[in-house]
C-alpha cells in the first residue's frame, strides 16, 4: 500500500491542480469580474457594481440577448424536425449499412467548424451556387440576398449542429424495443396516437441531450453570427468576443456578464437535462 | 494424516466494508500440503478471507501469519502467494507463453531459465501445443488451465483458488476437479479453494471450513461434516436434510429416550440433555426408512404421514412425505435386490422412521 | 414505412444538405475562375497560391505544432489520472469528476474568456504557452472520456493478478494496464489532435499575435469575403481528416483481429 503512494500521489496532484488552476480559477475570476467596473485604461477597477448586468436586460443588449435566444431555438428546433425523422428511419431499418450511415453523419464534422461555416457562405453568396442555378433556370433575374441575412445565421447553426441533434437521437431510437408499438397498435391506438403517447416520451431523453447539445453551442459559436449574418445579426456571442478581442471596445466586466449569465442558462439547462432523465429512469425504466 | 505443519494462521481477522462487518474474529489455520476448501453462501466472507490472505486487502484488525511470520504489511507482490482468479484474469494481450512467463519475469528470472520453467509447467497442465495462442482463442478449460499455470509456475507456498470452476460448464467441471485434487497431490503444493458449490468442496478437500456470515460455522474432513453437522444452517449446507423437534422423556443404559414427532425412539448422543429438553434431530434423506401402514395397524408412538411426492430417480425413489402436523420430510430410498419394486401409492398414509443411531442430535437452536 | 422508397430520399437529402456545401468547396478550389461559382476550367493555381501564402502556411504549422504537443501532454496526463481515478477510491474523487464534467459541458467560448482573464491576471503574454494550456484544458475531459469508457469493462481482476505475480505498480502499468487500453490511449490523442485542430473559439482569445493558429488566419481572411486559397486549403484539411480517420478505423479492425 505504501508504494501507491508516490505514483499516484503525483498523477492525483496533477490533474486536481490542473483542473483547480484552469478550470475552477478561471470561472471564478469570470464571475468576480462581471460584478467590476470597467476601466479604460487596466480594464478593470475593483469597485462592485451591479451595472454590466444591468446592461443585458434593458436597451439594445437586451434585445441582442433575446435575438439570441430566438436564434438558438429556432435552430435547434429545426434540427429536430429535421433530425428526428432522419434518425427513426435509419435506426428502424434493417440495412446492414446501418452503423456505416450513421457514421456518415459524422463524417464532415471531421473538418473544422470555421471551414464548413466558410463553405455556407460560399454556397449563399450573391454569386454563389443557389443564386446561380436560380438565374440559371430562370427563377428570378437578379441575385437573392441570402447572406448576412438571420436566415443565413440559423441556416449555419443548422447545418453546423445537426448531427449532435442526430446522434443522440439515434442512439435512443436504435435502443427503443419497438414492441410497444405493436402493442400500442394491437390495442387499438392510430399510429399518430402511437407516436405521441408511446414513440415520443420513450425517445425524449435523446430528444432532451440533443436539444442540450444543439442550444448550447449556437449560443456560443460566434464566427456563425459573424461570418453569416455579415455583423448585422450579431448575437451574444459576438458582444462576449468584442469585448475580449477587438482593439477598440474592450469591456471585460461586460463580457464577463454576459459570460456568467450564458454560464447560469447553460447550468439550468444541465440541470434540467439531468433532473428530466433521472426521473425518466426511475418513471420508464 | 500426516503430521500437520502449520502454514498460514489468521488470528482474530476483523474486516468491514463501508462499515459492513464482513469478518468477525476470524481465527483459522492451514496446514502445509493439505487442500482446504472455504465453503458458504456469497457474502459470507469467504472470497475476503482469500482476498486477506492475497494481500488485495488489507485486515482492520488481526494478524495474518505465514510460516510463523507477519505479512500484514507485505504487498501481494511480495508474497509467495499466488491466486488462480473466478474469470481467470488472464492477461488479454499476451500469448499463453507471456502470460505463465509474466510472474517470472517480474522476479528477474534468466530468458532461459523461464522458458524451460514454462514449458515444464505447460506439461503439466497439457498445454504445450497453446503456447503462442492469445486467452481469447482458448476454451474455458484451457483458460483455466493457463490460470493454473500462471501461478504454479511461480512455486508458491500457497495457491489461492477463488471459485475457479465456477465459470465452467457441468460436465468440464467434473473433470477438473479430478485434476485439480491429481496436481494438488502431485505437486504437493497447499491449495485454498473458495467455493459455494457442495459437491466441490466434499469431492476435492482434505478440509472443508463452512462460513457463515463471517465466522467460521464449522471445520472438518468432508465425512465429518456431512455426518456430524454441528449446526442445522452447516446441515443445510452440505446436503439435503430433514430438521425434526423432539423432547427428551427419560434415559434408558445411555441411550435417550425421546419423542421426536409423534414417534417414540431411542437416540444416542453425546449432549448433555436433561428430561423435558427440547432438542432438533437432524436426518439425511437417505438416513429415513418408510414402513407400509399395514404392518403396524397401531400408529400410536409412531410418526404417520402422507405420500405428497415421489420421484424416480434410477437408483433410488425419492419423496416427501407430509407428517400430520404439516412437516415435510425428505426421504430417498435406494433399490435393493430384497425389494426390487418397492413403491407407494400417492396420498398413501406410512409410518416414517430412520436407521437407528445415524441421527445428529443438536441442542435447541432457539432455546 | 413497408419498403417505401420515400424514407430513403429524405435520408439521401439530409446526406445532400451534409455534404453538398462540402462538395462545392472542394469542386471549386479547383476552378480556374478567382470567385464565384462559375466554372472556367481546371487549374491548381489557388493551391500554388495557397504554397506561397506565407500566412496560411505558418498558421498551418503552428496549428500543427499545438495541435500534436497538446494531444501528446492532455493524453499522458488524462490516462494516468484516468486510471488513478478508475482504480482507486479516495476523498475528493467526485468533486474531479463534476469539475470534468462541468468543463465538457461548458461552451468552448466561455473556456476561452475564463483562461484569457486567468493568463491576463498571471500576466502572461498570449502566446503558444497559453494556447497549449487552453488545448489541454479543452482536451483532458474528452480523453479522461474516453479511457474511462474503455477502463468500463477492463477486468480490475487483470491489475490483481499482475500484483499476484510480482509486479509492482509502474511493471503493473506499463506491462498489463497500458497494453490493454491502448487503443483507447490512440484514440484519445487522435481525437485531442482534431479538437486542437479544430478550435477556432477558444484560440480567439488565448493565442496572441506572435502565434496564430490556422483558423484565425482563415477567420481573419474569409471574413472579408470569398478567397479561393481557402478553398484549397479546406481541401487538403479535409482529406487529410479522411485519411486519418480511414487509417484509424484500419488500425481498430486489425487490433480486434
Amino acid at each position: 500500500m505504501k508504494e501507491r503512494n508516490l505514483f499516484h500521489t503525483v498523477t492525483i496532484a496533477v490533474i486536481v491542480l490542473w483542473l483547480l488552476l484552469f478550470a475552477l480559477i478561471p470561472n471564478i475570476i469570470m464571475f468576480i469580474v462581471s460584478f467590476l467596473e470597467y476601466d479604460s485604461q487596466s480594464f478593470v477597477k475593483a469597485v462592485f457594481t451591479l451595472e454590466n448586468y444591468k446592461k443585458f436586460f434593458t436597451g439594445a443588449y437586451f434585445n441582442i440577448f433575446l435575438n439570441s435566444f430566438k436564434v438558438a431555438a429556432i435552430a435547434t428546433f429545426l434540427c429536430l424536425i429535421i433530425g428526428y425523422p432522419f434518425a427513426y428511419i435509419l435506426a428502424r431499418s434493417k440495412s446492414k449499412y446501418k452503423g456505416l450511415m450513421a457514421l456518415l453523419v459524422v463524417i464532415p464534422y471531421w473538418t473544422s467548424a470555421l471551414i464548413r461555416t466558410y463553405a455556407i457562405s460560399y454556397m449563399l453568396a450573391a454569386n454563389g451556387l443557389i443564386n446561380t442555378i436560380l438565374i440559371k433556370i430562370g427563377i428570378i433575374d437578379a441575385p437573392l440576398s441570402l447572406l448576412y441575412t438571420e436566415g443565413a445565421v440559423i441556416f449555419g447553426f443548422v447545418y453546423t449542429l445537426l448531427p449532435f441533434m442526430i446522434l443522440p437521437l439515434y442512439a435512443t431510437i436504435d435502443k427503443f424495443d419497438f414492441r410497444y408499438i405493436e402493442a400500442a397498435q394491437d390495442l387499438g391506438a392510430s399510429k399518430l396516437r402511437t407516436f405521441y403517447h408511446i414513440i415520443l416520451p420513450l425517445t425524449s431523453p435523446g430528444i432532451i441531450a440533443g436539444t442540450v447539445l444543439v442550444f448550447l453551442p449556437a449560443l456560443g459559436l460566434f464566427y456563425i453570427p459573424s461570418l453569416l449574418g455579415g455583423g448585422k445579426h450579431i448575437m451574444v456571442s459576438n458582444i462576449i468576443q468584442e469585448q475580449f478581442t477587438s482593439n477598440v471596445l474592450q469591456n471585460w466586466p461586460l463580457g464577463s456578464a454576459a459570460s456568467v449569465l450564458i454560464t447560469v442558462i447553460m447550468g439550468i439547462m444541465i440541470w434540467a437535462y439531468y433532473k428530466s432523465s433521472k426521473s425518466f429512469r426511475t418513471k420508464v425504466l | 494424516m500426516k503430521q500437520q505443519e502449520t502454514l498460514v494462521e489468521l488470528k482474530n481477522i476483523c474486516k468491514s466494508f463501508d462499515g459492513k462487518s464482513v469478518l468477525n474474529n476470524l481465527d483459522l489455520t492451514i496446514y502445509n500440503g493439505e487442500f482446504l476448501t472455504i465453503l458458504g453462501p456469497s457474502g459470507c466472507g469467504k472470497t475476503t478471507t482469500l482476498r486477506l490472505i492475497a494481500g488485495f486487502e488489507q485486515a482492520d484488525s488481526g494478524d495474518i501469519l505465514l510460516q510463523g511470520k507477519r505479512i500484514n504489511n507485505i504487498p501481494a507482490n511480495n508474497r509467495e502467494v499466488h491466486t488462480v482468479f473466478q474469470n481467470y484474469a488472464l492477461f488479454p494481450h499476451m500469448t499463453v507463453f507471456d502470460n505463465i512467463a509474466f510472474g517470472l519475469k517480474m522476479h528477474k528470472v534468466p530468458k532461459n531459465e523461464i522458458k524451460e520453467k514454462v514449458m515444464e509447467v505447460l506439461r503439466i497442465v497439457k498445454l504445450e501445443e497453446f503456447i503462442d495462442r492469445k486467452p481469447h482463442q482458448l476454451s474455458g478449460g484451457q483458460q483455466q488451465r493457463v490460470a493454473l499455470a500462471r501461478a504454479l509456475v511461480n512455486k508458491p507456498l500457497v495457491l489461492l483458488l477463488d471459485e475457479p470452476l465456477s465459470a465452467l460448464d457441468a460436465s468440464l467441471r467434473l473433470n477438473m476437479q479430478k485434476e485439480l485434487k491429481q496436481l494438488q497431490h502431485k505437486l504437493g503444493i497447499t491449495f485454498v479453494l473458495v467455493t459455494h458449490d457442495r459437491e466441490e468442496a466434499l469431492s476435492m478437500s482434505d478440509r472443508v471450513i463452512v462460513m457463515n456470515r463471517g465466522v467460521i460455522e464449522q471445520c472438518g474432513t468432508p465425512k465429518n461434516l456431512y455426518e456430524e453437522p454441528n449446526s442445522i444452517f452447516v446441515a443445510n449446507f452440505i446436503g439435503d436434510v430433514n430438521v425434526l423437534n423432539g423432547e427428551v422423556l427419560g434415559f434408558e443404559d445411555n441411550l435417550i429416550k425421546a419423542k421426536v414427532e409423534g414417534r417414540i425412539c431411542s437416540i444416542k448422543t453425546k449432549k448433555e440433555l436433561n428430561i423435558g429438553d427440547k432438542f432438533t434431530l437432524l436426518l439425511r434423506p437417505e438416513d429415513m426408512r418408510i414402513e407400509k401402514l399395514s404392518e403396524h395397524p397401531d400408529t400410536e408412538g409412531l410418526m404417520i404421514g402422507n405420500i405428497e411426492t415421489k420421484v424416480y430417480k434410477g437408483a433410488t425413489l425419492d419423496t416427501t412425505i407430509k407428517l400430520n402436523n404439516g412437516t415435510v420430510i425428505k426421504a430417498s430410498e435406494f433399490f435393493d435386490e430384497e425389494y426390487e419394486d418397492f413403491d407407494y401409492n400417492m396420498n398413501e398414509q406410512v409410518s416414517v422412521g430412520w436407521v437407528s443411531g445415524w441421527e445428529v442430535v443438536l441442542k435447541d437452536e432457539r432455546a | 414505412m413497408k419498403h417505401s422508397k420515400w424514407p430513403w430520399l429524405y435520408i439521401f437529402l439530409v446526406y445532400l444538405f451534409l455534404y453538398l456545401p462540402l462538395i462545392i468547396l472542394i469542386i471549386f478550389s479547383f476552378n480556374e475562375a478567382s470567385s464565384g461559382t462559375v466554372w472556367k476550367g481546371f487549374s491548381l493555381r489557388w493551391y500554388d497560391k495557397l504554397f506561397n501564402s506565407s500566412a496560411l502556411i505558418s498558421g498551418l504549422v503552428n496549428s500543427l505544432i499545438v495541435g500534436v504537443s497538446a494531444a501528446t501532454i492532455v493524453t499522458i496526463i488524462g490516462t494516468l489520472s484516468a486510471v488513478t481515478l478508475f482504480r482507486f477510491n479516495f476523498y475528493g474523487k467526485n468533486f474531479i469528476m463534476s469539475l470534468l464534467y462541468i468543463l465538457i459541458m461548458s461552451p468552448e467560448i466561455i473556456m476561452g474568456i475564463s483562461l484569457l482573464l486567468l493568463f491576463k491576471f498571471l500576466s502572461m503574454d498570449l502566446g503558444f504557452q497559453t494556447l497549449l494550456i487552453t488545448h489541454i484544458t479543452l482536451c483532458l475531459p474528452f480523453v479522461m472520456a474516453v479511457l474511462f469508457t474503455r477502463l468500463a469493462n477492463f477486468d480490475v481482476h487483470i491489475i490483481e493478478a499482475a500484483k499476484d505475480l510480482g509486479a509492482n505498480e509502474l511493471q503493473t502499468f506499463f506491462h498489463i494496464i497500458l497494453p490493454s487500453i491502448l487503443p483507447a490511449v490512440i484514440a484519445a490523442w487522435i481525437l485531442s489532435f482534431t479538437i486542437s485542430m479544430d478550435d477556432s473559439i477558444c484560440a480567439f482569445f488565448t493565442s496572441g499575435p506572435q502565434f496564430e493558429i490556422l483558423p484565425q488566419k482563415i477567420y481573419a481572411m474569409v471574413r472579408t469575403g470569398v478567397k479561393p486559397e481557402v478553398n484549397a486549403l479546406s481541401t487538403l484539411i479535409f482529406g487529410a481528416s479522411m485519411l486519418i480517420i480511414i487509417i484509424a478505423q484500419i488500425m481498430l479492425r486489425e487490433r480486434k483481429k
